[in-house]
């Protein structure tokens, strides 16, 4: 057990690394490798009016010159440890983990991403619980009353569900219970939990309904194939023959084994998320990650568009590793691998 | 109870089993009654798809599909189990009858350990503590014959051999010493060189347990030593019934003969070929008129058209307690038994 823990630690470590390599030669690399001069890279610090003299002057104090490796170890060392930027009057430093600063506002980008981040959360953990609750009740009642009319209802929702894109349910909803009803606030209010609990809970409700919505289809489908599957298993009928509760056979013994695919999907999905719901975020007006990429990329703003990049890679990074070690709990075989 | 008086531990009577399905009606079991006594050992034999597993699952009310058609009378220790709510007849499963089954390493959950579903097992029926469930099924495993039971409790099924594996199920069905316990291809899915071990555990923990013992197979090896009744079925229903030494010294129906006959021996020339049965098991949705086995009896044009015009009656023969469904007359039965049938089993 503790070999596969450490083991699994390294892949993520070395995860982390290759996300870094490519990400660093998609906005550094592959630009000069299609032509970009140094100097044209670093217009785009300098702004349009700059000379060429102080693009080459940019240029020169941002390492663009620098062989390729000795500019990855510097944006290494900035993320790790933080960096130093000369600016010509003065020294700025920029703490750690260092992303750089956006092109536009001259801000930190880390700052930025903190911020953004929280809301980001908010709306996938609060999502998350409504989805994986009613996704899998949904798929286990389903599977347990095959081609009922609950099976069929639930399923042609679900299909509708997976279908339709969250800009339309979304708006659907706002028109529906922030106009028409007046039941919740319209987009753009969010309140933060640490100022409100309640608040943050109420401004965010429609848009983890709707998410949710998106997600709960497909789980439901995957729990209810899931259950089928392990509904007619031998150990199942072993449960029965010792008789236990129906209840019990079908959450401890049925539920448990197709518990597994879930939880796998789950870190995937949700890792992906916390870099960014942008449908749901536009559609609702929060601040959250994908949105602030959506501005990043309209406005050409390099570091921002890299810090998100960066961050969703090490978000699905660690939702895997830990998927991976519920793995292990969830499944003793896996310990052994 | 008057009716205890005369009833065996276990009387199953008239019981038929139907699915009814899209393609049809699917008799799997077809008015079958067979009678058992707490440490009595009854072996039901037959081809898959004989009814067979069909039966013990319908015992237990396990038979799947709530589609199932029952009926009949099945009795345990004075309680009617078809008649009976599923909960009251849930209340008895594990504990006063429970199941081995064929494979044991699908039959048990992956992701619990032994210990923890023997546990669970002990626990449903009786109001114990964890500790002492547990102390039980360390008791159990070194009952079977699994050595440092302490150590193994926490293992994983996968973490067991086969043996071991079908040794820790038996535990488990022993847990609650039940009075009937039904064994469905015990050894089936395992070693040669482990399956008379498992035989003699059952064989042993019978006796120590003192219970009715229904083992299920297709392979009259393995109920020679251990049963005292056999039950052989054919499409759904009985066609031979009776002592294990009547259906081995002297079996009166063509089907049980090609069984015998199909049975590998070492005692017998390597070149020698084995003799199974021609054709194939009747569809349980098309099951032949008349004489369900006609179509692959040897002996069916003695018998005309009455073969398959004519269900044969479930009748007794010249021993006592031995019941054949045969057309062919008792005096012809054993005379083809003992000239066209046994010398050949015999030749060695």
């Amino acid at each position: 057990m503790i070999t596969y823990i450490i083991r699994r630690l390294i892949g993520a470590v070395i995860m982390l690394v290759i996300v870094s390599i490519v990400t660093f030669a998609i906005f550094f690399l592959v630009p000069r490798l299609v032509g970009a001069t140094p100097e044209s890279m670093a217009s785009r610090y300098a702004g349009r009016t700059a000379t060429a003299e102080t693009q080459h002057l940019i240029a020169q104090r941002l390492g663009f010159y620098d062989p390729m490796p000795v500019q990855y170890g510097r944006f290494v060392k900035g993320l790790v440890v933080g960096a130093e930027y000369d600016t010509g009057t003065s020294v700025e430093k920029c703490p750690a983990p260092c992303f750089g600063y956006s092109y536009l506002t001259q801000q930190p980008v880390w700052p930025d991403l903190v911020d953004r981040s929280r809301v980001t959360f908010s709306l996938g953990v609060g999502a998350a619980v409504i989805w994986v609750i009613a996704g899998v009740a949904t798929g286990v009642i389903s599977a347990l009353r095959r081609r009922s009319f609950f099976d069929r209802a639930a399923m042609g929702i679900a299909l509708a569900g997976v279908s339709m894109p969250v800009f339309f349910t979304g708006m659907i909803s706002l028109v529906f219970f922030s106009y028409y009803l007046g039941w919740t606030v319209p987009g753009g209010t969010y309140v933060d939990f640490t100022v409100d609990p309640f608040q943050w809970a109420y401004s965010l409700i429609l848009p983890w309904v709707t998410l949710a919505f998106l997600f709960a289809a497909g789980y439901a489908r995957l729990t209810r194939a899931g259950m089928l599957e392990t509904m007619n298993e031998d150990y199942i009928r072993t449960a029965r023959a010792k008789g236990l509760p129906e209840r019990t056979v079908v959450v401890k013994h049925g539920l448990r084994a197709a518990l597994t695919p879930i939880v796998t999907i789950f870190g995937l999905d949700f890792g992906l998320l916390l870099g960014g719901a942008v449908l749901t975020e536009s559609t609702f007006s929060l601040n959250g990650l994908g949105k602030y990429a959506i501005e990043a990329i309209v406005s050409n703003d390099l570091p921002k568009v890299m810090g998100v990049t960066l961050l969703t890679a090490v978000f699905v990074v660690i939702a895997n590793l830990i998927v991976d070690l519920l793995y292990a709990v969830v499944d003793p075989r896996v310990r052994l691998a | 109870m008057s009716a205890n008086d005369t009833m065996p531990h276990l009387a199953v009577r008239d019981l038929s089993i139907h699915f009814p399905t899209d393609d049809g009606l699917v008799r799997a079991v077809d008015g079958l009654s067979f009678g058992l006594e707490r440490g009595k050992t009854l072996g039901i034999v037959g081809e898959s798809g004989s009814g067979k597993s069909v039966t013990s699952l319908g015992i237990l009310g396990l038979h799947s599909g709530g589609n199932a058609r029952l009926s009949g009378e099945i009795w345990l220790d004075g309680d009617e189990l078809i008649s009976a709510p599923p909960e009251a007849v849930r209340r008895l499963r594990g504990k006063k009858m429970a199941m081995i089954f064929q494979d044991p390493l699908s039959a048990m959950h992956p992701y619990y350990s032994v210990g923890k579903q023997i546990i669970e097992a002990y626990r449903i029926h009786n109001d114990v503590s964890k500790a002492a469930a547990r102390r039980h099924a360390i008791d159990m495993l070194g009952r079977v014959g699994i050595p440092q039971p302490d150590r193994r409790v926490d293992d994983y099924p996968h973490q067991f051999s086969g043996g071991m594996r079908q040794r820790a199920m038996i535990a488990m069905a022993l847990s609650c010493d039940p009075e009937l316990l039904i064994a469905d291809e015990p050894t089936t899915a395992l070693d040669v060189t482990v399956q008379a071990q498992i035989l003699d555990l059952m064989r042993d923990l019978q006796r120590e347990f003192n219970s009715a013992l229904i083992i299920i197979t297709h392979d009259l090896g393995v109920v020679a030593e251990l049963a005292d009744d056999i039950l052989v079925m054919y499409g759904g229903k009985c066609v031979e019934y009776g002592a294990a030494e009547d259906i081995f010294l002297t079996p009166e129906h063509p089907y049980t003969w090609g069984l015998l006959s199909s049975v590998p021996r070492l005692d017998r020339e390597p070149t020698e070929r084995l003799k199974p049965i021609k054709g194939a098991p009747p569809s349980l949705i098309n099951i032949p008129s008349g004489c369900a086995f006609h179509p692959r009896c040897p002996y069916a044009a003695e018998s005309g058209e009455r073969a398959k015009e004519e269900v044969p009656p479930l009748a007794e023969t010249a021993t006592g307690g031995h019941l054949v469904r045969c057309h062919l007359s008792r005096a012809r039965r054993r005379e083809i038994w003992e000239n066209d049938v046994k010398p050949i089993l015999e030749t060695t």
